[in-house]
């Protein structure tokens, strides 16, 4: 095939008398060009002509992990916290292979990042040679689109190219494969000012037409919902859909990816939906007659059965940037494709003009009905520490205002249902992929987005060794981490399940032979604290959180069979929740 | 229904593999698939013939679209079109069958192209239905082999694929 290429990146006034650099230094070069802060890295043979430049530079700083995986997700986070692209940097083979489930990770939530990975040499590849694995090939289901480098000539441009791509549209990580010997040969460096691809156009505006349809269904609403998801946080539409809410006055809910979209101590907002959503979201979701989806994407973790979903009407508008989540689960009825900031400025700025308001009294008086089931109190104890207890502390001693990310497991869905984000891009977790072992990386890229902000890792027992060594990056570049482990020796999801659908038959979910954590934390210089007694809870938060400058790592000791609710089992629909253990389903009337 | 789509991408490695990864991925049906370089030699057509309820090739469109090589897609079931495909079909020079074949040939419009003491060779192009209408039409037991090169499809008129 013709490797030609057609999509042009057009050069800086290209005049030839620029000297010529190595292709490691290029790659610098294009880092300092697109502002990039941190990278996120582990060095091997493919990219030690590049780590000779990271020595010699001081444009970004290098955050050295101890596992590529860490690397990724870190600065996934980093990009979750702050919007800009995320970098990494691995090596070929092994490293790359490390860095797949962070790409998969991210892939599954949109974050734009970059990954570049080192490649053997090019007259090496398709020879076995050490350490080479088709990166390209081993990770083209997981992200929005990569390259291999094959020309020294072609990086910058494809840097370019691949920062460009990830941050537009809907985002998405992209992974440059460098081949070792592409870092040594010299070009001339001319980094693209811009980049047109006839292949790539995102679309950025909503149609008008559209945007006119939507106001008009929204006002003639009897029974309205906002939904939003990460869309919403990703393309920075919180503070537009806010106002859209307070015009209308109607109920709001988020998604587990959403939260923090909209207010979560607002009066409009009824909780997060979903699986473990609250009983007043998914009853208002299910009986709307109007729904507006912002950013989402009726997954099957939010709306369950499509069925069930769909015997009851209600018009759908759905705004979102990629066409490919429109009418995939769900037929809407209003289709707006446009990123979602514009398209809700500008319905805000149709609705200002509108005489008519929408009276929904009666809509709210029901809400607040469903409200009255008070699906999300738990049962305290004074004896052992309940986990919705130590989240619930854990909001009040930050304020409301710690980035907190979290792990997979029953923890995440408690820290979901417990803190009230107030803001967007404070919550930071795996939804898609759910990979377990992402909170302690994800807590390292928060903190070094804002290095003065509390940073909270919320985790459990299982899901921390799967990147615990990460403490030892911790303690190299002194972050002061909070992590609040809901200790309770259990797979506990997974025992969750068993518990539900299997029995009892709780098949490899025990944690046994646990480490003392507070032990292993201080052999990496951090504070450790066990926490034993419900009476503790408070005291213990306040004292690890006036720690400011040291990494505190905190063992609570659980309830061990404390299960998460409300639920729906997967599989079934919104009108089929259960709220608490001896409950019978609790069917809509 | 089945759907015939055409689609302009980057001349680059990987492409094709993008495509065919996508429909292994999805879960998507893929009846047959060609592509080659166009007259422009940095893009290349391709050709998906694939089956599907209209929810399904509606995400199979914007999925493709979603490519980053992808430069444009058209459902040319969408319009008028032309499909054609080219067979190569190989029988047994049987005595018998003879006259038969080449009756069958010629109310086929197909072609003979090569023969040798105990086969002949049949060139035959037409619509993909065309060509399975023909093997409907011989006696099975004298084919020796065949090969498709699955359907390649053009709109009608003024309905143009091009950048
Ligand atoms: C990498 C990975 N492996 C397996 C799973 C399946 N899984 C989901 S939750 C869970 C248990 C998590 O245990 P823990 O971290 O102790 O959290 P808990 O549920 O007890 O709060 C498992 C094994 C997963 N999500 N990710
Ligand atoms: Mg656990």
């Amino acid at each position: 095939m013709n490797p030609q290429n057609s999509n042009t990146t057009s050069a800086n006034d290209a005049n030839s008398t620029n000297p010529t650099i190595r292709g490691a230094e290029i790659v610098i070069r294009c880092l300092n060009e697109e502002k990039v802060k941190f990278v996120f890295g582990y060095p091997g043979g493919a990219v030690l002509h590049i780590y000779d430049e990271i020595y010699k530079q001081n444009g970004f700083k290098h955050i050295l992990v101890r596992h590529e995986q860490a690397a990724v997700h870190a600065a996934d986070a980093y990009s979750r916290a702050t919007g800009a692209v995320g970098v990494a940097l691995v090596t070929s083979g092994p490293g790359a292979t490390n860095a797949v489930t962070g790409i998969a990770t991210a892939y599954m939530d949109s974050i734009p990042m970059v990954i570049i990975s080192g490649q053997v040499p090019v007259p090496a590849i398709g020879l076995d040679a050490f350490q080479e694995v088709d990166m390209v090939g081993v990770t083209r289901p997981c992200v929005k689109h990569n390259f291999l480098v094959k020309d020294v000539k072609d990086i910058a441009g494809t840097l370019k190219k691949a920062f460009y791509i990830a941050a537009t549209g809907r985002p998405g990580p992209v992974v440059v494969d460098i081949p070792k010997d592409i870092t040594a040969h010299l070009a001339e460096y001319i980094y693209p000012k811009m980049v047109e691809m006839r292949s790539y156009n995102p679309v950025l505006k909503g149609h008008s037409g559209q945007i006119k349809k939507a106001i008009k269904l929204l006002l003639e609403a009897k029974r309205p919902m906002i939904y939003t998801g990460g869309g919403l946080v990703l393309g920075d539409g919180s503070h537009e859909l806010v106002k859209l809410a307070r015009a209308l006055n109607y109920p709001v809910t988020n998604t587990l990816m959403g939260l923090g979209g909209y207010p979560a101590t607002d009066k409009q907002f009824v909780g997060m939906l979903g699986m473990h959503g609250s009983y007043e979201a998914n009853m208002a979701m299910q009986n709307c007659d109007v729904l507006i989806a912002v950013g989402a994407r009726f997954d099957d973790r939010v709306i369950g059965d499509p069925k069930d979903f769909l015997s009851k009407q209600r018009a759908i508008i759905h705004i979102d940037v990629d066409p490919s989540s429109i009418s995939k689960r769900v037929k809407v009825d209003v289709p707006i494709v446009g990123h979602v900031q514009s398209v809700l400025a500008e319905m805000n700025e149709a609705l200002a003009l509108e005489k008519t308001t929408n009276d929904i009294s009666a809509w709210w008086k029901q809400i607040d009905e469903w409200r009255g089931v008070e699906s999300m109190v738990y049962a305290n104890s004074d004896i052992v520490i309940k986990p919705q207890y130590v989240i619930e502390k854990l909001w009040e001693v930050t304020k409301g205002e710690a980035y907190v990310t979290s792990d997979v497991g029953q923890h995440q869905m408690w820290a979901a249902q417990y803190y009230k984000f107030d803001q967007p891009r404070r919550w930071i977790n795996s939804g898609g992929l759910g990979t377990m072992g992402v909170g302690l990386p994800y807590a390292m890229g928060c903190q070094f987005a804002d290095k003065n902000a509390q940073v909270a890792c919320v985790t459990g027992e299982g899901s921390i060794q799967m990147n615990i060594q990460e403490l030892s990056t911790c303690a190299q570049y002194s972050l002061p981490i909070k992590v609040i482990m809901l200790n309770n020796r259990y797979l506990g999801m997974v025992r969750q399940w068993q518990e539900f659908f299997y029995e009892n038959r709780y098949s490899e979910s025990y944690m046994d032979s646990l480490p003392d954590f507070v032990k292993l934390a201080e052999s990496y210089g951090h504070v450790g604290m066990k926490i034993t007694n419900p009476a503790d809870v408070e005291g213990a938060l306040k004292e690890a959180f006036t720690k400011k400058d040291k990494f505190v790592f905190m063992d609570f000791i659980t309830d061990q069979d404390e299960n998460v609710f409300p639920m729906i089992a997967a599989g079934k629909g919104l009108s089929e929740m259960v709220l608490k253990k001896d409950n019978k389903e609790r069917h809509e009337d | 229904m089945k759907h015939i789509i055409s689609l302009l991408m980057e001349n680059e490695a990987g492409a094709l593999s993008r495509v065919a990864g996508l429909f292994s991925a999805r879960g998507y049906n893929i009846e047959s698939l060609t592509v080659a370089v166009t007259e422009d030699p940095t893009l290349s057509r391709m050709t998906i013939v694939t089956a599907g309820s209209d929810e399904v090739i509606e995400q199979i469109i914007k999925q493709l679209n979603k490519l980053i090589d992808v430069v444009k897609v058209l459902d040319l079931n969408d319009g008028k079109y032309i499909e054609r495909e080219l067979m190569l079909v190989k029988v047994k020079a049987n005595v018998n069958f003879k006259d038969e074949m080449k009756r069958m040939c010629d109310i086929f419009r197909g072609r003979i192209i090569d023969v040798a003491d105990n086969s002949y060779t049949i060139e035959l192009t037409g619509s993909c239905s065309k060509l399975d209408a023909f093997l409907e039409a011989i006696d099975k037991t004298a084919i020796l082999e065949t090969v498709r090169t699955g359907a390649s499809g053009i709109g009608r008129g003024d309905r143009i694929l091009k950048i």
